[in-house]
């Protein structure tokens, strides 16, 4: 079974249809990136998963339970995580506080304050200073850090290289390789195809709300990901 | 020396508009609801004291403490039905619905209470009339430093709670940004029941003194509200909790102040700091602090 299944998606913005009745499946420990030019539907249907957007029609199936209508911290404690685009920490509160204020009770895992400042050696000495001080890169350390301390099943990460300096994107990857090496599940909206395809095992390529390409990342080619990416042409066997 | 009197008396009766405010501005600060219900609420708690103690022999003091987990749970469950569907609507319809709410408290206790203006001092004791004479200018009054220390323990307490537990921290993420605070696991609507059984609970405290200091009547309420708000203006619109002591305090001594130039300009002369405030650049004395951080409670 499925980690997460997708049936026939479709989200909208008011009369704005968003994504078009896309379907998607994610197995345990896999990582998939989803990438697409901007007002694709990537984050729309990264927050619909993340139960931050009401779909206006089709399923969403975690771990082999509906929940399509469940509402965003019960799809937290289900096991679902996101890191959100611009990383929205809270910037009132300390780095510490900020984790602290995620972690689960009831999902006790590998991930906790300590671990995660191992795993993001950048955060430890910035552990007690507010979250509104830090640089780019040190608030989306701090981001993919909130998102894994609920231990989740699945980690969803929206454009966690944007607007951040080569170095930190760098440094942030270099992160998200233990986090992968850890065995996570992972869907990644990423804008640079190189750094997604790098990571991930498969791709899904969305143009205007549907999926136009979808494949193994050691498979497809750089220009068959670019054509679909800009809508050049549409390749052949993809699904809707 | 007679100014001193004036400013101490200020200080001990601002403790008593901060302790009125603080509901107030925790809900503002949290949910930017202005609940036009909490003097009502407030009377509401004093009411319900005056009851106990008919049946009861007790002092005040004593009948409070069973009245708080019935306003805790009257907080919550008028959170969860009424204001919870309300802010789905905009910042408008709270406005709306707590001013109908005000409206109903008031004319139930008129039903159940008749309209006659009552007072908790006599089953006070001693202590509400009571006072240390300092200096033969300089007098405190027992009920007034009671109140002052009291607002000083809750609002301590209440920053403790905001700042060292996790429902706290919940409650300062989701002033933030709900949305993120529900990405993150927390369930904000659970988050807002706490805070305003919180307030709520606040509010029957302050109603208690507001009883014991003052007379009560049904229709007290609205003009509790109003000291309250300007406190909470005054401290800077719920951007610091301690604001909203520091507010009170600045309006109790305007009063106290106002009151030695001529026992006329007393209220006026609050209302008049509340004004200036208002107006400034600044927009409160806390403020500026505030205005540097995100939206919500800063601690």
């Amino acid at each position: 079974m499925s980690l997460l299944s997708v049936e026939n998606l479709e989200l909208r913005h008011g009369l704005l249809e968003a994504v078009r009745g896309v379907s998607l499946t994610l197995e345990q420990g896999q990582t998939v990136a989803l990438v697409g030019a901007n007002g694709a539907g990537k984050t729309t249907l990264l927050r619909a998963l993340a139960g931050a957007h009401r779909p206006s029609g089709g399923t969403i199936t975690f771990d082999g339970v509906d929940i399509t209508r469940r509402r965003a911290h019960e799809c937290v404690r289900m096991g679902i995580s996101l890191v959100p685009e611009g990383r929205r920490l809270f910037g009132n509160l300390t780095v510490e506080e900020n984790l602290l204020v995620a972690a689960q009770r009831k999902r006790p895992g590998h991930w906790n304050v300590e671990t995660l400042l191992e795993a993001f050696p950048l955060l430890q000495r910035l552990r007690h200073q507010r979250a509104a001080t830090l640089s780019g890169g040190e608030q989306q350390a701090a981001a993919i850090g909130r998102a894994l301390i609920s231990n989740p099943r699945l980690l969803l990460l929206d454009e966690v290289s944007l607007g951040l300096a080569p170095l930190a994107v760098d440094a942030v990857y270099s992160s998200l390789a233990t986090v992968i090496a850890a065995g996570a599940t992972i869907l990644l909206v990423e804008q640079d195809l190189t750094r997604a395809v790098s990571v991930a095992q498969r791709v899904v390529c969305m143009l205007e709300g549907r999926f136009v390409l979808e494949g193994r990342a050691a498979e497809l080619s750089r220009e068959q990901i670019t054509d679909a990416y800009f809508g050049l042409q549409r390749p052949a066997g993809v699904g809707a | 020396m007679t100014w001193v009197n004036d400013i101490v008396q200020g200080v001990t009766l601002g403790g008593f508009y901060g302790l009125l405010a603080c509901g107030l501005a925790l809900m503002f600060g949290l949910m930017r609801i202005i609940n036009l219900a909490h003097g009502d609420i407030a009377v509401l708690g004093a009411y319900l004291v005056f009851l106990l103690l008919e049946h009861w022999n007790t002092s005040p003091f004593v009948a409070i403490l069973p009245v708080l987990p019935v306003m805790l749970l009257l907080g919550y469950v008028l959170q969860r039905t009424l204001l919870e569907r309300s802010l789905r609507s905009g910042l408008l319809v709270p406005l709306l619905t707590t001013f109908g709410l005000s409206i109903v408290i008031q004319n139930l206790l008129e039903q159940g209470f008749s309209p006659d203006v009552r007072s908790l001092g006599q089953n006070a004791g001693s202590i509400a009339t009571a006072s240390w004479q300092v200096t033969s200018k300089l007098s405190i009054s027992a009920i007034g430093a009671l109140t002052l220390g009291v607002a000083v323990i809750i609002f301590a307490a209440l920053q403790r709670f905001l700042s060292r537990t996790q429902a706290g921290r919940q409650m300062r993420a989701t002033a933030q940004d709900p949305d993120t605070a529900e990405l993150v696991g927390i369930d904000s609507r659970a988050v807002y029941a706490r805070a305003t059984a919180i307030a709520v609970a606040v509010a029957a405290i302050a109603g208690m003194f507001l009883a014991i200091r003052s007379t009560f009547s049904p229709y007290a309420g609205p003009d509790d509200l109003i000291f309250a708000f300007e406190a909470v203006v005054i401290g800077g619109l719920g951007s610091s909790l301690w604001g909203a002591l520091l507010g009170g305090i600045v309006l109790g001594v305007a009063q106290t102040i106002g009151a030695q130039i001529n026992p006329e300009y007393s209220i006026l002369s609050g209302h008049l700091v509340f004004l200036l405030v208002l107006a400034s650049p600044r927009g409160g004395l806390l403020t500026l602090r505030g205005a540097r951080r995100a939206r919500g409670v800063a601690i």
